[in-house]
This record gives structure tokens, C-alpha cells and sequence, in this order.
């Protein structure tokens, strides 16, 4: 099958390859990049598992080909802590309130999340469990992640006014 | 230092690598050279197959072998799934070839295993295989398939029935002949598959030179995978080395050994290469084994003041095409009967069925959930029929507390009597009640139907029979460092057991959580374990890790006693040295008594020790099984033009003996109760007549989500468990198990002006308008 050039900035770095055209985001991440952060539930866009953040958009790593992030900013889980490598606020928060379990579905989480209170943290509780309402969490029945989007978005929204 | 650990509200240590993407999933895993596998699966119910052609696959680039059941290796001890729980009482045991020989019995089972230098291209393979399917009758419904004429689910089969199992205790004939009045109840339980974020996924990796397989598997038990392939190969389990490393999820269904398991350890073994096989969404629905159905027909003798003296019953069990995980499904149905509730007279038969539909198994509380289920539709039941509240009916029937230990009449499938440890169960019920205003939310009830809105709430009382031994060992080892290592066989999928084994070792050695390093999940660093079913981790490494601890302080204690020439009573082990009371000066660390009784000190072993290294081992047990309870509550509101259901709210009271990490174990709780709303609510694998699954994705196949689910409210009591040191009981199922029963009943609540009967789960929109417009037509 023929390949395809991409070159796209992965957590700030610049990334290039090879890829078939067929090749989804997720598995160029995971496989090319080597950041396997972002894990794959279903593959068809329902649990939100492989959510990424592309331009400033959360989007599913599984239904965007590499192809059509040419020349996209894309930000992982492992692009979310500080540079210092100190936690982000979504992060210790999802430790101290108990919002992950299996970790499986916690980098889908904390980028939608990231993603949604970037653009104002300041959400009721409906808003956030409609933000992830796209993203399935089997273990902890979302109270947890609930509470952690809470904490992180007042620790986001005092950042932001200092 | 001296801070309690046990029952504090831990964080998990597990967290730091998760919340930074830095876990390590089976699919995460690369090694050199590795290539990967693809399975071709049957596309029909039941049909006899020949493969006719594997050349085009086989010579497509990338391709590196194709593998059928006429290719498998000749040395394998056999070519047929061996069984994993054998057991007399089965009567008609069917497993799958590794790979299908000359017939299918449902879609999605494997055909042909194709290893490739990509997935895609191992995919692309698969495509290019030509299958022949001549088609026999599946049989899907699994009433249909109980009948004595039915066509059969295996052409070598005499009827479809595996097994049949019952439980029986009392005077059953008598109690009914004696019962004031009795009732009729009949209603079908369908319970999902498990649906673990990661899917299952196997990685083999043989060393030719050492003359050793390392198997990563996505497992719960890797001691169990380890033992089938070693007796599917033929080879020592010592040349085995199996790994789960982080599981996403197991809920079950990853407990099983799968022909995956041994297929990916025979291509890396023939081919000299690591080779991984990550299964897909799909293929989850089709090859993962799920729970699915049951149709219960029950009949309940009572008294007239509500007070239940007989049941009797038969259940029929969907096994789906094999029998795969034995009897334990259909057991834990029925053995948790009566429930917590005094019913001295029972009988209830089970007929394990074969369909043409994917293979069943425990999910989250096993039959468990089922048992309590009826157990709560039957108190409700009676209680309407007498016109008694259903939380008084629940008063007048638990088992109060002078009756502890109690013993119901049931067995445990060991064949020991089912004995209640301790509770409070009737304190539980007062409780709930109190923290959902049960009261209070009959008066808003009568007042919103008034205004035209129908609020419903619904009770359950459970028991769970839990850590189930015979154990699960750890050692605990302090090292030349001065850190402590623990490994186990206990094997985690998001329980955060690693943080519990810890904080239970940092206590007795009163050293600091960071200092702990848990190995686990490993079958190389710990010889013997079984892994995480059955609600039991919690309480067989909680006691066994405590013990190992305790041992090693009192060797700590003893050898710091000959070192410092000070009797035992004058030291005391503090922040990881022993030292002398009241004296701050003479002390001695742990890491220099490790290396004191380590090889790196020449010499003998002091006097009294015979065992090298600061450490030691323990497989403690409990003396019988510890018996978590609770009492649960769900507030409903049913929309009767659009058959939704809104959860208002939920509560939970929740008896799981001595806690050892309260934040832990509420995330067990909650993310069980909404594993039980699913089950009430949203999810059903569906098959077609012709048995093809039409729920394999997750628009069809719905699971709770963030925004239906409601606030869980959850309360503890703790009643020590006298049946182990610790007083523990497990925690891992009982969010789940009553659950469903109190969803339905709240449900059923709700429609009691249209007089409904809930006879199925999950219910969906348009079943509560059926059961709406059922009375309308009726009433006109």
C-alpha cells in the first residue's frame, strides 16, 4: 500500500513519517511516535478512550487519519503535566478524588476534560458529565472523575486569574 | 512515623504512571523483531466448515505463517480447549478446538490464526482464507433450546443440556402444603458482557536459548493461564512465565483461559519471535465470554403476616456454545439463595443450556447478582400481593442479628455449609431508609402522582459470600537498600491492591508507603496464586501480607535484640530501624539487619535463625468464608409518554467487615452500583434468528454513561468478619449485586398505578410503554 509524508508537532516536538493513508492517528501515535498514552477502546468513535487534543479540539485519535493531522498540533496524555514535569492540575486531582481505577480510559478522560475546562472552567456539574459523555469509564461510575473535574477546574480558573 | 495506615484514606501508588500515560497495557508492550496476529472467525451460528483454500493468504508480502487446525503442532497434548474446571456433575462437557476442525457453534469462534508483520496485513490475510460454511440449524433462545426436541447446538451432542445442578435445604413439600398462600413468579435476567476498556490481548515471547516461553496475557489470573498452557503444551509450567502487566479492566470474563492464549504461545514458539494479538471491539463481542440470560420460574409460600416459609423453583442457564469456565456461572446462582433473607424450606433446580451464541461466564458478582435479584423480586412480589410496605416485608423476613453465625441450609460449592458470618442486616435496612428519607419520599410520591409524575423507589437487601481461599500468598522482604519488597500472586485490573498491600506493611513495619514496592501479577515472582475473582483479593492479601509483616518484624525485633544486647522488650521498631526506648542513640536499621541475615555477610546465620533474609512468607486463610451485606436504595422517576427512565438518586449501606482504604473501596462500590444500573437499564447483547450478534458496537450496545448516572450516596457500617485476624470481608462485587433488583423494583414502584409488572431486564423505553399501554388496554 502506499505511504503518505506527515509531519505534525507531538506535545510541542516536531514529528514526521510514513504512513498508509488508511493508518488512523492513534496507531501512528502509539506505533511511529512511540506514545502509547493514548489507548484505543473500541475503534469506532463511542468511548473516547483515544481522545486526543488537535489544534486546541479534543477529537478521537481512532476516526482521524495521520494523513489529516498534517501539519496539526496534537497533545497527548504525556504532553499534559508541566515541562518540569509536575502534574497538571487535572491529574492531581484525578489521584486525590479516586477517578481512576483501571487507568485504561484515564487519558481519554483528563484530555477531554483538559480540553473542555481550557475554554472556561467555570461548569456545573450537568455540563461535566455531559463533556464526558462520549468517554466510558467501566470502572468507577464517573463520581470520582466528576469530583476531580471540579477540583482541577477551580485550581484551572484561580490560574487563569492570576 | 507511628501514622495508621490501615483504614486510612490512602492514595493509590498505582496512580503517578496512569495519570501520566505512563501505564504499560498488553498492546503497549514492543519488543524486537515482533510480529503480530489476526484471527479469522466464523461468520455463521452453526455450520459444518471445510477451509478450502490458504494459499492467497499465505503468500500475501508480510505474511509470516497461517495456522489451521489441520497445521497445529502434533506435539500439543491436545487440539481441543482443555477444561479449565472440570467437574463430575457435568454431563456433556463441549470446548473449543483451538482453531475450528469441522464445525462452528457460534459466530465469532476461530477458524484461522494468521501472523504478520502488521495487523493490517495479518487482517488483510485473514480476508483471502476461503471458508466453505454448509449451514446447520442454530438454535439461539435458549427456552428453545431446553426442549427435549430441540434441534441440537453440536452435532455430537444427545440433548443441549450441560449439566444440571440444584439447591435444596428444608421441608419444601411441607412448607407449601402448610403456607397460608403462595404466588407465581416468572422473569428473565439478562446480564451483558463484561466490556473492559482494554480488550483481551495475548503476547508471546519464546526463548529458544532458555528454552522459556514469557506470555503476557490481559488476565486475571495468570496462574491459571499458566497452568493450561503448560498441560496444553505438554511442557513444565516452570518454562512458563506468564505476566498480566496493567489490565484495563477485567470484570470476569478476563478470569477464563482462552485457545488465544496457547495459539500465540505455538506461533512464537514455531517462529522464534515475540507475537502479539491485541483483540478488537468486535471481536470482544464475539469471542470474550459474556453472562446473558436466565429465565426463572419460582414459586413463593408465605404467611399471611408476610413472613416467607418455602420457595421452589428452576432456573434455565444460557451456557452459550461451550462450557468454558465450567459450572461456576450457574453455582454462584444458585448457591447465594436465600440471600440475606429467613427462608427455611427451598429448592430451585438449574439447567446449564447450550445455544449457538458466544460462550458465558462470571461477570462482575458472577450469578450472584441474579440470586439476589429474585431474592428481591420476590420480597416486592409479596409484599404487593399483601399490601405490606416492601422495607416493613424486608424487616419481618432478614436474618436478625442473635441469628449469627447463620447457616441458611446451602452449601458452598467446596461442600461445606454456607454459614453468615456477622452483619447487621436489619440495622442496614434502618439506615438506608433513614438516608433516603424513605418516609418522607412516600409522601412526595403520592403528591407527584397527583400532579401527574410517577416516582418510584426500590429497596435490596444482598449477601455476598466472599474471599474465597484457599489463599493468596505474599512475601514480604526487606532488602540491603532498607526498602521492602512485597510480591504476590494477587493480580490487579484497577483495584488497587498494590496500595492496600502497603499500607497494611507500612503499618506493621511502621515505615513510609514510598519505601514499598509491590510486585505482583507475575508468575515469575511468586510461585502459587489465583487471581482477582470473586470479591477475595482484599481479604486473602490482607491477611497474609499482614502476617508476612508481622513475622518479619518479630525477626527484626529478635536479631536487633543478639545485635544491640537488649532485651526484646527494651526495642521498638520505629521509621524503619529498631531502636532502643528512650534512647535515641542506639538503634539499627532495617536495611543493616537485612544485610546482617543477607549472603553478603560471610559467616553463619546468628543463632535462632534459619531462614536467610529479612523476610517471610505467609498463605493465610480464612476459616470460612467472610460475608459482606448491604442494603440499597434507588429513587426513579418514569417519564410514562416517552417510557425514560431518570435515576433521581441512590444509597448504599455497605458491611465489608474492617475497611482498609475507604476511598477505595467506595470507588469499588460505586463503579459496581453503575455496572448494575447497565444491567437494569442499557445493556443487552441482542442475536438475530440466525444467531448473528447485532449489538457488536457501542451504539447498539449501550453502556451507562456520565450523564445518566446519578449521585451514589454510600454509607458503611463494619462488622468485623470473625472468620479471619483482620475482620475482613470483600468489597469488589457488592456495588453490583443489588443493584439491578433495586433499579427494578423502583422502577415497578413507580408504575404501580398502572398495576406493571417488570418481567425483564434491561428495561428499556419502549418495554415501560408496553407494559403503560398493556393497562390502558386492559382498563378500556
Amino acid at each position: 500500500m502506499q505511504e503518505q509524508d506527515v509531519q505534525m508537532h507531538v506535545n510541542g516536538k516536531p514529528v514526521s513519517g510514513k504512513v498508509e493513508a488508511r493508518t488512523h492517528l492513534g496507531d501512528f501515535l502509539r506505533q511511529a511516535v512511540g506514545l502509547t498514552g493514548t489507548h484505543l477502546g473500541c475503534e469506532h468513535g463511542v468511548c473516547g478512550a483515544c481522545t486526543v487534543i488537535v489544534d486546541g479540539d479534543a477529537v478521537r485519535s481512532c476516526l482521524m487519519l495521520a494523513v489529516q493531522a498534517d501539519n496539526c498540533d496534537v497533545t497527548t496524555i504525556e504532553g499534559i503535566a508541566e515541562e518540569n514535569g509536575s502534574l497538571h492540575p487535572l491529574q492531581e486531582a484525578f489521584r486525590n478524588n479516586h477517578a481512576l481505577q483501571c487507568g485504561f480510559c484515564t487519558a481519554g478522560m483528563i484530555t477531554s476534560l483538559y480540553a473542555f475546562l481550557s475554554e472556561n472552567p467555570n461548569r456545573s456539574d450537568e455540563e461535566i458529565r455531559e463533556a464526558i459523555s462520549g468517554n466510558i469509564c467501566r470502572c468507577t461510575g464517573y463520581q470520582g472523575i466528576i469530583s476531580a473535574a471540579k477540583e482541577a477546574a477551580a485550581k484551572m480558573a484561580k490560574d487563569n486569574r492570576n | 512515623m507511628g501514622v495508621r495506615q490501615i483504614g486510612a484514606r490512602v492514595h493509590r501508588v498505582e496512580d503517578e504512571n496512569l495519570i501520566r500515560g505512563e501505564g504499560k497495557y498488553l498492546d503497549d508492550i514492543q519488543l524486537p523483531n515482533m510480529v503480530y496476529a489476526a484471527f479469522l472467525r466464523s461468520s455463521m451460528a452453526h455450520a459444518k466448515i471445510s477451509i478450502t483454500d490458504v494459499e492467497a493468504a499465505q503468500s500475501l508480502p508480510g505474511v509470516q505463517a497461517v495456522f489451521t487446525y489441520d497445521t497445529l503442532p502434533s506435539s500439543l497434548i491436545s487440539k481441543t480447549q482443555l477444561e479449565t474446571y472440570p467437574a463430575p456433575i457435568i454431563k456433556q462437557s463441549m470446548l473449543p478446538d483451538l482453531l475450528a476442525n469441522d464445525e462452528v457453534a457460534h459466530v465469532g469462534q476461530a477458524i484461522a490464526m494468521v501472523i504478520a508483520s502488521s495487523r493490517h496485513i495479518a487482517e488483510d490475510a485473514c480476508e483471502l482464507i476461503q471458508v466453505d460454511y454448509q449451514p446447520l440449524t442454530p438454535v439461539v433462545d435458549v427456552l428453545e433450546a431446553a426442549k427435549p426436541d430441540s434441534q441440537l447446538t453440536h452435532s455430537t451432542l444427545k440433548d443441549n443440556i450441560a449439566a444440571s445442578i440444584e439447591t435444596k435445604f428444608g421441608d419444601v413439600e411441607s412448607a407449601f402444603a402448610e403456607c397460608e398462600d403462595s404466588l407465581e413468579l416468572n422473569f428473565k435476567q439478562h446480564r451483558g458482557g463484561c466490556h473492559s476498556m482494554e480488550c483481551r490481548g495475548v503476547l508471546g515471547d519464546w526463548q529458544q536459548q532458555l528454552g522459556e516461553l514469557t506470555l503476557y496475557s490481559s488476565t486475571q489470573c495468570p496462574y491459571l493461564v499458566r497452568r493450561m498452557v503448560s498441560k496444553q503444551l505438554g511442557c513444565p509450567e516452570s518454562s512458563i512465565r506468564v505476566i498480566a502487566p496493567d489490565v484495563g479492566g477485567g470484570f470476569g470474563p478476563k478470569a477464563g483461559y482462552y485457545p488465544e492464549e496457547t495459539l500465540i504461545a505455538i506461533a512464537s514458539k514455531q517462529l522464534r519471535k515475540p507475537v502479539k494479538w491485541s483483540e478488537d471491539r468486535r471481536e470482544h463481542f464475539t469471542s470474550t465470554n459474556q453472562q446473558r440470560d436466565q429465565i426463572w420460574n419460582l414459586k413463593v409460600g408465605f404467611k399471611n403476616n408476610g413472613e416467607i416459609t418455602a420457595i421452589r423453583g428452576h432456573v434455565t442457564h444460557d451456557s452459550g456454545a461451550f462450557l468454558n469456565y465450567g459450572l461456576l456461572l450457574s453455582a454462584t446462582t444458585l448457591m447465594p439463595l436465600p440471600g440475606p433473607y429467613k427462608i427455611k424450606n427451598l429448592h430451585v433446580t438449574l439447567d446449564a443450556i447450550y445455544t449457538n451464541t458466544v460462550s458465558t461466564s462470571p461477570v462482575r458478582g458472577a450469578g450472584r447478582p441474579n440470586a439476589a435479584y429474585a431474592m428481591d423480586r420476590v420480597i416486592d412480589a409479596v409484599a404487593r400481593h399483601l399490601a405490606i410496605d416492601p422495607a416493613e416485608m424486608r424487616q419481618i423476613n432478614l436474618v436478625k442479628n442473635e441469628d449469627f453465625p447463620y447457616q441458611p441450609g446451602s452449601k458452598h460449592r467446596n461442600g461445606s455449609m454456607m454459614t453468615y458470618d456477622s452483619g447487621d442486616y436489619t440495622g442496614m435496612l434502618a439506615m438506608v431508609k433513614e438516608m433516603a428519607d424513605y418516609d418522607g419520599f412516600r409522601k412526595q410520591q403520592k403528591e407527584a402522582r397527583a400532579n401527574g409524575k410517577y416516582l418510584g423507589i426500590g429497596l435490596a437487601c444482598f449477601i455476598e459470600d466472599t474471599g474465597m481461599g484457599p489463599y493468596e500468598g505474599v512475601n514480604v522482604r526487606v532488602d540491603v537498600s532498607g526498602n521492602v519488597i512485597a510480591s504476590t500472586g494477587a493480580t490487579s485490573q484497577g483495584q488497587g491492591h498494590a496500595t492496600v498491600i502497603s499500607q497494611v506493611i507500612a503499618e506493621n513495619l511502621d515505615i513510609d508507603i514510598s519505601k514499598i514496592r509491590v510486585e505482583a501479577g507475575d508468575t515469575g515472582k511468586f510461585p502459587h496464586g489465583i487471581g482477582a475473582i470473586g470479591s477475595r483479593t482484599g481479604v486473602n492479601v490482607g491477611i497474609s501480607a499482614n502476617d508476612a509483616a508481622a513475622q518479619v518484624k518479630t525477626k527484626a525485633l529478635k536479631l536487633a535484640s543478639i545485635l544491640l544486647e537488649k532485651s526484646e522488650n527494651e526495642l521498638e521498631l520505629s521509621d524503619g530501624a529498631v531502636r532502643v526506648r528512650n534512647d535515641s542513640n542506639q538503634f539499627i536499621t532495617l536495611a543493616d539487619l537485612a544485610l546482617q541475615l543477607s549472603p553478603a555477610v560471610a559467616g553463619k546465620l546468628p543463632e535462632g535463625f534459619e531462614t536467610a533474609g529479612l523476610e517471610a512468607v505467609s498463605y493465610q486463610t480464612t476459616d470460612y468464608m467472610p460475608h459482606s451485606s448491604g442494603a440499597n436504595i434507588a429513587k426513579v422517576e418514569v417519564d410514562i409518554i416517552t417510557g425514560g427512565i431518570k435515576i433521581l438518586d441512590y444509597y448504599v449501606v455497605h458491611d465489608c467487615g474492617r475497611i482498609l482504604n475507604p476511598m477505595i473501596v467506595d470507588g469499588q462500590i460505586i463503579g459496581g452500583v453503575v455496572h448494575g444500573i447497565g444491567n437494569a437499564m442499557f445493556e443487552q447483547m441482542v442475536y438475530d434468528d440466525a444467531g448473528n450478534p447485532m449489538t457488536t458496537n457501542y451504539g447498539d450496545y449501550l453502556l451507562p454513561l456520565a450523564s445518566e448516572m446519578p449521585e451514589i450516596h454510600v454509607a458503611h457500617i463494619e462488622t468485623p468478619s470473625p472468620a479471619n485476624p483482620m475482620g475482613l470481608k470483600g468489597a469488589g462485587e457488592g456495588g453490583t449485586i443489588p443493584a439491578i433488583g433495586a433499579m427494578i423494583n423502583a422502577i415497578e414502584d413507580a408504575l404501580t398505578p398502572f398495576d406493571a409488572y417488570v418481567a425483564q431486564y434491561p428495561v428499556t423505553p419502549e418495554y415501560i410503554l408496553d407494559l403503560i399501554d398493556g393497562k390502558k388496554v386492559a382498563a378500556e
